[in-house]
């Protein structure tokens, strides 16, 4: 029941990108200061949709269509943002989104800081990023650990319509620069209720999407899916539907450290999940955290299934690098059998 | 139209005017305005001493490394007396003449070239509240530029942009990409490519192949023009029709001002180990200051005794911004934190107690040590 009377609910059956969709379409609706560039983003609704629709409904100077140029997409936003606007700029591939890593490390990230509060950019980069579609070379990588290092930045990574909308709503709202990513193997693989109420979900959080006694599996993204199918499997053939929890870290940057070391506490034992390569994964930086501070809790040793420091390989073979149901099963087994 | 390589021109080196003898330029009419150019000489000169101090003050470990302006006097005053309050001004890091213009007090710029962020952190009393802070990363400052100016556009502002960068800046992406948007857009933006010959030890040959930098913004659909950087009268004269034009939403403009850096790059470079004093006298002959003086002294502006309480009035006013600069205490250590995000990721709530910890460990219990040693002895 929804007692907010300016924001009813408004449940709509939408997929991953059709919930980004709906929350530009609010966040524009509601905020004139909020505008989008990109490149396809106008007539052309994005080349995955995610904007279809918005030009048309808010103006082409609301809605940009720029030079195929990203270095300048992103030093425009934050000069945009520096001016009073709230730019979201969408990268149309990950695989595309180095040629801004100067403007979002050297200004958008330290804006606040170099200026002592007199100037911030509050803005949005977007990107659909991850493996799973049969892209071309280029269309596949998970560098989100990229930006989780930079300090000034958020990151955050949705797994769900319903994450993707609220986080992306909060992102808009948030007034410091957000890395929003988008898992695309996910953009059209499952639609479910989204109440379009205009609610954002809390930043600097993880969700814990299963609750479990056993085993802390922490995931993100596109591996989600795997993770959510594994666990309910799991937990209902040992007839214990408290068996393993997930958590979906949602929040690569900064990570809610409280949450984990709640559930370590509770289980002792981690699998951790992504399909980004391993070494300097963001995955290093939460078993670290383990190491340092739960060590007296843990059971067994904090396991990482992740892609490999390889290129990730063209689509013919890119299913020997993605991460199986299979693959996240035997590790939590091994876990679970292996005590120190 | 492309641009020649034909700088506009109104006064000599020597500050005469060139119509009589070149025929080409009547004096704009501004140059009637006896206040206007001895405010800029003013400037002018008070930048020059600004830098001869600050590199001083670098010798003597009271700053840290900076990047003199020393020929470029008459480009970055022009700039800041050009720009109305409320245009915003973008610039590089060799502007120090156009940021005083702007209001900015001295103890700021030696703040921030004294390694301290508060040096960014004050509004300009007589600039708009959006300039920009000091560009370091090159040419990155005319993306975001044309994004101010995209965003004045969009609020149906009537600002104009300023942007500045070096020759070496010319020859980067981010400035092809910010013409080629500022040309798209239609956007109400002005570049100055201060082009002073050097980028550190690459001279302008290198650069770049075109005969002009200012041919740069042909590709685009963007008038640009030459303009000799070391004549007050022809940037100022540049600037304010390229500032009215983008004021007018008639679109943006490109100046390539020619000067030449007088000086070493910053205080870390020598100059001398990739050029010819040769080619430094030279350019002494062609400096902007002396030009600028000859010419309020032919027209009867400025005497002998004008100029003695101007150079008196400068080291007054550095000595009393030196004091001030002197007598900021440093912020205390967890300071670094204040200003990473406006909401607290809970995520560094350790690390704040870490760095106050590191403090105690590394400075006061040093402190106290050593005052109880001098006690001792």
């Amino acid at each position: 029941m929804n007692n907010n009377l300016e924001n009813p609910d408004c449940f709509k059956q939408v997929s991953l990108v059709e919930a980004i969709n709906m929350a530009l379409d609010y966040a524009m609706s509601q905020d004139e200061s909020v505008v989008m560039l990109g490149e396809d983003i106008g007539k052309n609704g994005g080349v995955f949709r995610a904007t279809d629709g918005l030009q048309e409904k808010f103006g082409q100077a609301r809605v940009m269509d720029t030079p195929l140029a990203e270095t300048s997409i992103a030093g425009a936003a934050v000069g945009m943002s520096v001016a009073g606007l709230k730019p979201i700029a969408e990268i149309q591939f990950m695989g595309f989104i180095y040629a801004t890593l100067e403007h979002l490390i050297c200004h958008a990230a330290r804006m606040r800081n170099r200026t002592r509060g007199r100037l911030s950019c509050p803005m949005v980069i977007r990107a659909p990023f991850g493996g799973g579609i049969h892209a071309p070379e280029h269309h596949s990588e998970s560098t989100e650990a990229l930006f989780a290092h930079i300090p000034g930045l958020r990151v955050v990574i949705p797994s769900s319509p319903a994450r993707a909308y609220g986080l992306l709503l909060a992102a808009i709202e948030n007034p410091d620069p957000v890395i929003f990513l988008e898992p695309k193997r996910l953009y059209r693989s499952e639609v479910h209720d989204v109440n379009d109420n205009g609610q954002a979900l809390p930043l600097d959080s993880c969700f814990t999407l299963r609750e479990g006694e056993e085993l802390t599996l922490i995931s993100w993204g596109a591996c989600i899916k795997e993770c959510l199918a594994v666990v309910d499997q799991m937990n209902a053939e040992s007839g214990n539907d408290k068996r393993i929890e997930l958590i979906d870290l949602a929040s690569i940057k900064p990570i809610d450290f409280a949450t984990i070391a709640h559930s370590i506490k509770k289980t002792g034992r981690c699998v951790i999940v992504h399909e980004a390569a391993k070494t300097c994964g963001v995955g290093a930086e939460i078993a670290a955290y383990i190491a340092e501070h739960l060590m007296a809790y843990c059971k067994s040793p904090v396991k990482r299934i992740t892609g490999f420091d390889t290129v990730m390989p063209y689509f013919r073979n890119e299913q020997h690098y993605l991460i199986s149901e299979l693959d996240i099963k035997a590790a939590i087994d091994e876990s679970l059998s292996s005590d120190f | 139209m492309m641009p020649h390589n034909n700088p506009l021109q109104y006064l000599s080196a020597e500050g005469e005017p060139l119509t009589e003898r070149g025929g080409r330029h009547e004096l704009p009419d501004f140059v009637n305005d006896q206040s206007l150019l001895l405010q800029a000489y003013r400037w002018m000169n008070l930048t020059r001493a600004f830098d001869q101090k600050a590199v001083a003050l670098q010798r003597t470990g009271i700053i840290g490394t900076y990047p003199s302006s020393l020929g470029q006097e008459a480009i970055s005053v022009a700039c800041g007396m050009a720009l109305a309050q409320d245009d915003v001004f973008v610039p590089y890091y060799r502007d120090h003449g156009s940021l005083l213009v702007r209001g900015n007090l001295m103890e700021h710029l030696l703040l921030y070239w004294g390694g301290d962020e508060r040096g960014s952190a004050y509004v300009a009393k007589a600039g708009s509240a959006l300039d920009m802070p000091i560009c370091v990363p090159i040419a990155t400052q005319a993306s975001h530029a044309v994004g101010i100016a995209s965003a004045l556009k969009i609020q149906q502002k009537r600002q104009a942009v300023l942007c500045t960068l070096g020759d070496g800046a010319s020859s980067k992406g981010d400035f092809l990409e910010a013409l080629n948007l500022a040309g798209s857009w239609h956007l109400p933006v002005v570049f100055v490519i201060n082009n002073n010959q050097w980028a550190i030890s690459v001279p302008r040959h290198i650069q770049s192949g075109a005969p002009t930098l200012a041919q740069k913004a042909s590709a685009a659909a963007i008038p640009s023009m030459q303009v000799d950087g070391n004549d007050f009268i022809a940037m100022y004269e540049a600037l304010t029709e390229g500032l009215h034009r983008a004021r007018q939403r008639k679109g943006p403009m490109l100046i390539e001002a020619i000067s030449y850096r007088l000086s070493d790059h910053t205080t870390a470079d020598d100059a001398s180990r990739y050029r010819g004093q040769e080619e430094v006298d030279k350019a002494w002959k062609n400096e902007p200051i002396k030009r600028l003086q000859n010419f309020i002294f032919q027209r009867g502006y400025w005497d002998k005794k004008a100029e003695g309480c101007l150079q008196d009035d400068c080291q007054t006013q550095l000595e009393k911004s030196v004091q001030a600069y002197k007598s900021i205490e440093a912020e205390q250590p967890e300071a670094m934190f204040d200003y990473m995000y406006q909401t607290w990721p809970a995520a560094l709530d350790d690390q704040v107690v870490t760095c106050g910890e590191k403090y105690k460990r590394n400075y006061l219990a040093a402190q106290q040590h050593s005052s109880g040693f001098n006690k001792g002895a």
